[in-house]
């Protein structure tokens, strides 16, 4: 047997005695004990739920919804006893693997099922129980008139499932399920309303894109079990901080970063975020804005050593963030729809945490602080969009809302609130975490930190801009409403969420910013910050350049959309916006490329075969009608040449042996 | 096959020795065959109205009860059929009776009960739906419409299967060039007529069906040729003998040897569909009944390989050096022909047809490993392809539209929304196909490939990332598909998914079964076909 094989099959047999770890940044994990072995049952418990509500048909009806709900804040509850366990062991006994079974365990390879508990996966196990049970709750109130909230709660519990295995799994294999899930549940969600075929076809876009993302990651897995002979973290990444090929590392760090591109929407897989949109808003805040769409960001702070190993796809990571960021921005200026502009500013967001994932050791724990921040201000800021539409009767043309602060008081507070973290103001939850990923984009030598940092210090300002023109047109100026609408604010069970989210938005970064805490905590995984690393210009002139371009762009927006008024139908407006309305033409830009070669390529060889053409009749008369006579003389010339085929084979093969020999 | 010895002839050795037969070894091969046989006199005998129920019953009982005593044939396991010459102890033996013949065996009667099944549907009809009434007539001709009329239906398709399956059981079980050949052109002739009985588009069948035979015949030549040339250069057809005599071989003959290997390799590869040798495929699984293509994609592919990998490993092991590289260029140009052109395939079948190629192509990879585990790999893979190809032309032998199959692509749009069972079912086998994790595709791919980078060496390691950048080709072709069955909207053409009767269900839903779980536990058939993997010599 190789060496290869017996080193996947030791390792996996020594994983089971003594668990997983990251070795090379945490050391051994520990074995589980207490509550830790229970952490099973953060995956379990919401999956028990989606299995219920699916499985038990309308019999559960009337208690699905809070039967889901109910499961989901156990989850939480589990995950906030795993995470004072975890707090009350030493930095580096924190780490815990835990075994489930052994999956594939024959001939001549093992793989083993298995959690990893360690800081990094509980960061997220409390971000995802913890806003994805508000948002179970937000979704009582926000589809109480759907007939089939049931399903919708199955897909719901499903999805923080699977994201609950995404980040809790112990190899990239059982990372690949999880991520697999995730987009199930997203597809799912996407066409909850699949009676729209616009909405059909949302889903779609989206499941084309996250196809080719999926498929670099199942190509990265391949790869790395060739190179190592394993695909568990703690082998490959072991290995990959020790003594691996750049090569092989570079292309495994490429084709994760694919993976990660295609389910972050990063640039050049981004198109499908804005049409992802057709879900139920309580999805786009859990899904598409706090969680899934982070599971790139997630993968790339994971497999850090590999990237630390190839420094070609570090970059590559850094250039995608620095693009996306900017990408986002300026489509999120020109979109009138309130959903589609939050949705291009979590993009943007994300290009931010991105950027700070390729910037190694100096931006891992703020990428993921970042991570966190966003998950509470934007989750909070589409929840209130949510609000919005309710009282709106599910508009969301910007350009019809306005001075709506008066009539959706708690919402008008609570996105207000969302609105100044994601801005950055101090000292609010986003100025703590962005402006740690721009002072990290000006570390570095030569020409990276100009080009970087200047990339996240203009996305900061052209932040402010389209923020505070959605919460403009949204909440202040003249009201320009249609006349059948009467705003009012939502209930309990829709503002109550908001109003914890808020308090999130305002307060994390304080808590986990000003002490450190956050880069503290992330240590044994991601590595400790490099000592003298100093970002090119000062630190307080930093500071100063951000809020003034803050200042700048949230004061532009005030002078465009409250002082002065908004048309009611979107202007003209210069060849820039129409670009960036149309999301840069993007769309465009795949279908040239991608698409019509495709169906180009295709159609000419169904030219050469002679039948017809056009789209299914055409095909289809072809073949079935009265051609066979033509396909049995076309047909007949071949087998002579099939034969010639083989015997030229055969000689051409035997040939090329003599001449080699 | 007791011998009665000719004492007259003085020429022979006095003591004539009788070949040993040991019948339990060989008892599920005599119940194939025994059965094939009844079937033969039940389509003499029976009445027209109970043939039908008749044959397939006779034919699934066959193959279970041969499945069966198998338990009993893997007891007496070892050479038999033949003698060891006293004066040279040499092995003369034909037949093989070892892990993997057995194993391949099991694979080609169980997957041959769904074969069966599945062409045994008859849609409330009074015959095999997918057969003409009439094979002999020319289509469209007054001969066919009078034998549709007055009911007449085609279950000799039922004893020419046994046959084939029979010739399937033998040629991974023979233990020698010539009888490989017996066995080939077995399990070949009834191929040739089954192709050609299709109910519809009976020219495209019958053409099929020509072509195959023409090719196979081609084919078979170069079998010869090859087998004539070996014997040439070792004075012996058994593989034991070749075996030796390449190891202890004069380096003079070494211009027989190679020619000779690899014209012998090429009958085989002919069989799998290995480029430069595919050409027949596509026309064949298009123009063939669908559960016939079926039939054939999952058996013969699995007998061949059967046959390739005795052959690599026990007869031509020693002299593999001379031979590997040819076969090396045979499985890349395979991967990259079968997965390149089935991108720009339009027809579900041929699509299929090019992805049959593409396989093919991986699992010589692992063959190409020259391992014990890289045979468990190989017997897996065939295993695990042979049940999702059967169910997924099975579900290809459903839609319809008036009446007829609708195997263009486009007909196929939509069809999620419509039938979402069938769809999914359908599109959970492309996953398996395209090696998704949790289907049986996956678990295939990754233990051939795990195998050639394991033992194979640099060559296995190229081979292994060809195959895994085809793979990655093939996997956009089957997203396709399910792009097009749930994303596009459904032309309102009249595509239906007829409703199949119990024994078609259940090849699909078995079909599909076994590729889910040998995707999630495949640990048991892992450990099973690991066990499997010792040839005897």
């Amino acid at each position: 047997m190789g060496t290869l094989v017996q080193t996947f099959a030791s390792s996996s047999s020594t994983l089971s005695t003594y668990a997983t770890g990251l070795a090379g940044h945490a050391g051994e994990a520990h074995a589980a004990t207490g509550v830790t072995a229970y952490a099973w049952l953060l995956v379990a418990l919401p999956l028990l739920g989606a299995a219920v509500l699916l499985l038990g048909g309308r019999r559960t009806d009337k208690v699905g919804p809070v039967l889901a709900t109910a499961l989901s804040w156990a989850a939480f509850v589990v995950g906030a006893l795993v995470f004072f366990a975890m707090l009350g062991r030493g930095a580096e006994d924190r780490a815990v693997g835990i075994d489930l079974f052994d999956w594939v365990a024959a001939g001549s390879f093992k793989v083993s099922a298995g959690l990893l508990v360690d800081q990094l996966s509980m960061a997220f196990v409390l971000l995802i129980t913890f806003v994805g049970s508000l948002i179970h709750v937000y979704s009582i109130g926000y589809m109480e008139h759907d007939v089939d909230k049931r399903r919708f709660f199955a897909y719901l519990n499903l999805f923080v499932a699977a994201m609950l295995l995404l980040v809790l799994a112990n190899s990239y294999l059982l990372l690949y399920v999880g991520w697999e899930g995730v987009g199930l549940a997203s597809y799912l969600l996407i066409g909850f309303w699949n009676y729209n075929p616009a909405y059909a076809t949302a889903a779609n876009k989206a499941f084309v894109a996250n196809r080719v993302g999926d498929f670099g990651l199942s190509i990265a897995i391949i790869v790395m079990f060739f190179h190592f002979g394993a695909v568990d973290f703690a082998t490959v990444l072991g290995e990959a901080g020790t003594n691996a090929n750049q090569g092989f590392m570079t292309a495994i760090g490429l084709m994760l970063l694919l993976g990660a591109c295609g389910k972050s929407a990063q640039f050049p897989l981004q198109s499908w975020l804005g049409d992802a949109m057709a879900g139920p808003t309580p999805v786009s805040a859990l899904i598409h804005a706090a969680t899934m769409v982070t599971a790139g960001v997630y993968l790339v702070v994971r497999s850090a050593p590999i990237f630390e190993a190839a420094p070609t796809a570090q970059l590559v990571v850094v250039i995608v963030g620095a693009i996306t960021l900017l990408f986002g921005a300026v489509v999120g200026c020109a979109k009138d729809d309130i959903k589609k502009a939050l949705a291009a500013s979590t993009m943007s967001q994300i290009g931010y945490m991105m950027l700070a994932a390729g910037l190694g050791p100096v931006g891992y724990a703020f990428a993921i602080f970042h991570l966190l921040t966003h998950g509470f201000f934007k989750a909070g800021m589409f929840l209130g969009a949510g609000s919005v539409m309710h009282g709106m009767n599910d508009q969301v043309d910007m350009r019809r809302f306005g001075g709506l602060s008066g009539a959706m008081k708690i919402t008008w507070a609570t996105f207000g609130l969302g609105w100044l973290a994601i801005l950055g103001v101090p000292p609010f939850s986003g100025y703590w975490s962005k402006d740690k990923i721009i002072e990290a984009a000006f570390i570095g030598e030569g020409w990276r930190p100009w080009v970087f940092g200047t990339a996240a210090l203009v996305g900061a300002g052209i932040t402010a801009f389209y923020m505070s023109r959605l919460f403009f047109m949204t909440f202040h100026g003249k009201k320009r409403w249609t006349d059948d609408v009467h705003p009012h604010e939502s209930g309990l069970l829709m503002t109550v969420p908001m109003m914890v989210l808020a308090v999130g938005s305002a307060f994390l970064g304080l808590v986990l910013g000003v002490t450190g805490g956050i880069s503290t905590w992330l240590e044994p995984v991601t590595g400790a910050e490099p000592e003298g690393a100093h970002p090119v210009l000062p630190p307080w002139l930093l500071i100063v350049l951000t809020l003034v371009l803050i200042a700048a762009g949230a004061g532009y927006a005030w002078m465009r959309y409250w002082r002065d008024d908004v048309a009611v139908t979107a202007p003209a407006g210069s060849l820039a916006t129409q670009a960036a309305r149309q999301d840069l033409y993007q769309d465009q830009v795949n279908e040239a490329l991608l698409m019509r070669p495709g169906i180009h390529l295709t159609r000419s060889l169904v030219f050469a075969d002679g039948k017809g053409v056009d789209g299914a009749a055409g095909g289809l008369a072809a073949l079935v009608g009265g051609t066979s006579s033509r396909l049995r003389r076309l047909q007949n010339g071949f087998a002579r040449s099939y034969a010639l085929t083989m015997l030229a084979g055969v000689v051409a093969i035997l040939g090329a042996l003599w001449v080699i020999s | 096959m007791t011998a009665v010895a000719p004492l007259a002839l003085p020429a022979l050795p006095a003591a004539f020795q009788q070949s040993n037969v040991d019948y339990l070894a060989i008892l599920p091969l005599l119940i194939v065959f025994g059965t094939a046989l009844v079937g033969v006199l039940v389509e003499a005998f029976a009445a027209r109205e109970k043939r039908h129920a008749i044959q397939v019953g006779l034919a699934v009982v066959g193959l279970l009860a041969a499945a069966a005593s198998l338990i009993l044939a893997a007891k007496h396991q070892g050479v038999t059929m033949g003698l060891t010459d006293g004066s040279t102890n040499r092995q003369l033996f034909a037949l093989a009776i070892d892990g993997p013949a057995l194993f391949m065996q099991g694979a080609i009667l169980l997957m041959g009960v769904l074969g069966v099944l599945t062409m045994a549907e008859r849609f409330g009809g009074v015959g095999p739906d997918a057969f003409t009434p009439s094979g002999a007539s020319t289509p469209g001709s007054p001969t066919e419409s009078a034998a549709v009329r007055a009911g007449a239906l085609t279950s000799e398709v039922f004893p020419l299967t046994m046959f084939a399956i029979f010739g399937m059981m033998l040629f991974p079980t023979t233990n020698d060039l010539i009888g490989m050949f017996v066995a080939l052109e077995v399990l070949s002739l009834p191929l040739y007529i089954l192709s050609g009985l299709a109910r519809r588009r009976r020219l495209l069948s019958q053409e099929a069906s020509l072509k195959y035979f023409l090719l196979g015949a081609f084919s078979s030549a170069f079998f010869l040729f090859g087998t004539a040339l070996l014997y040439g250069y070792a004075g012996s057809v058994y593989f034991g003998d070749l075996s030796k005599a390449i190891a202890s071989g004069p380096l003079a003959m070494n211009g027989l040897l190679l020619p000779g290997a690899f014209l012998v390799f090429v009958g085989l590869l002919f069989k799998v569909g290995a480029v430069p040798f595919h050409a027949w495929t596509p026309d064949v699984y298009q123009g063939a009944p669908t559960p016939v293509t079926g039939f054939m994609a999952a058996c013969t592919k699995a007998a061949a390989f059967g046959a390739i990998l005795r052959l690599a490993y026990v007869g031509l092991d020693t002299g593999r050096w001379e031979w590997t590289n040819a076969l090396v260029i045979v499985a890349l140009l395979t991967m990259v022909v079968g997965a390149v052109l089935s991108v720009t395939q339009t027809d579900m079948k041929r699509l299929l047809a090019y992805s049959s190629i593409a396989h093919a192509g991986f699992i010589l990879v692992g063959v190409l490993a020259f391992d014990r585990k890289a045979v468990g790999a190989v017997l897996f893979y065939l295993v695990a392809y042979g049940f999702s190809t059967i169910a997924a032309f099975a579900i290809i032998s459903l839609v319809r539209q008036n009446g007829a199959e609708a195997t263009h692509l486009s007909q196929w749009a939509g069809l999620g929304r419509r039938y979402p069972v069938v769809a999914g079912a359908f599109a959970f086998l492309m996953l398996a196909f395209a090696g998704i994790p949790l289907t049986s595709g996956f678990v295939s791919k990754f233990a051939v490939f795990s195998a050639a980078v394991g033992t194979g060496g640099a060559t296995g390691t190229v081979l292994a990332v060809v195959g895994v950048v085809c793979s990655a080709i093939t996997v956009f072709v089957y997203a396709r598909v399910i792009v097009l069955m749930f994303f596009s909207e459904a032309p309102d053409d009249g595509v239906e998914v007829v409703t199949p009767s119990v024994s078609t269900t259940f090849s699909i839903s078995i079909g599909t079964l076994v590729t889910l779980a040998l995707g999630v536990l495949p640990s048991a058939l892992l450990d099973l076909a690991d066990r499997a993997s010792q040839f005897v010599r």
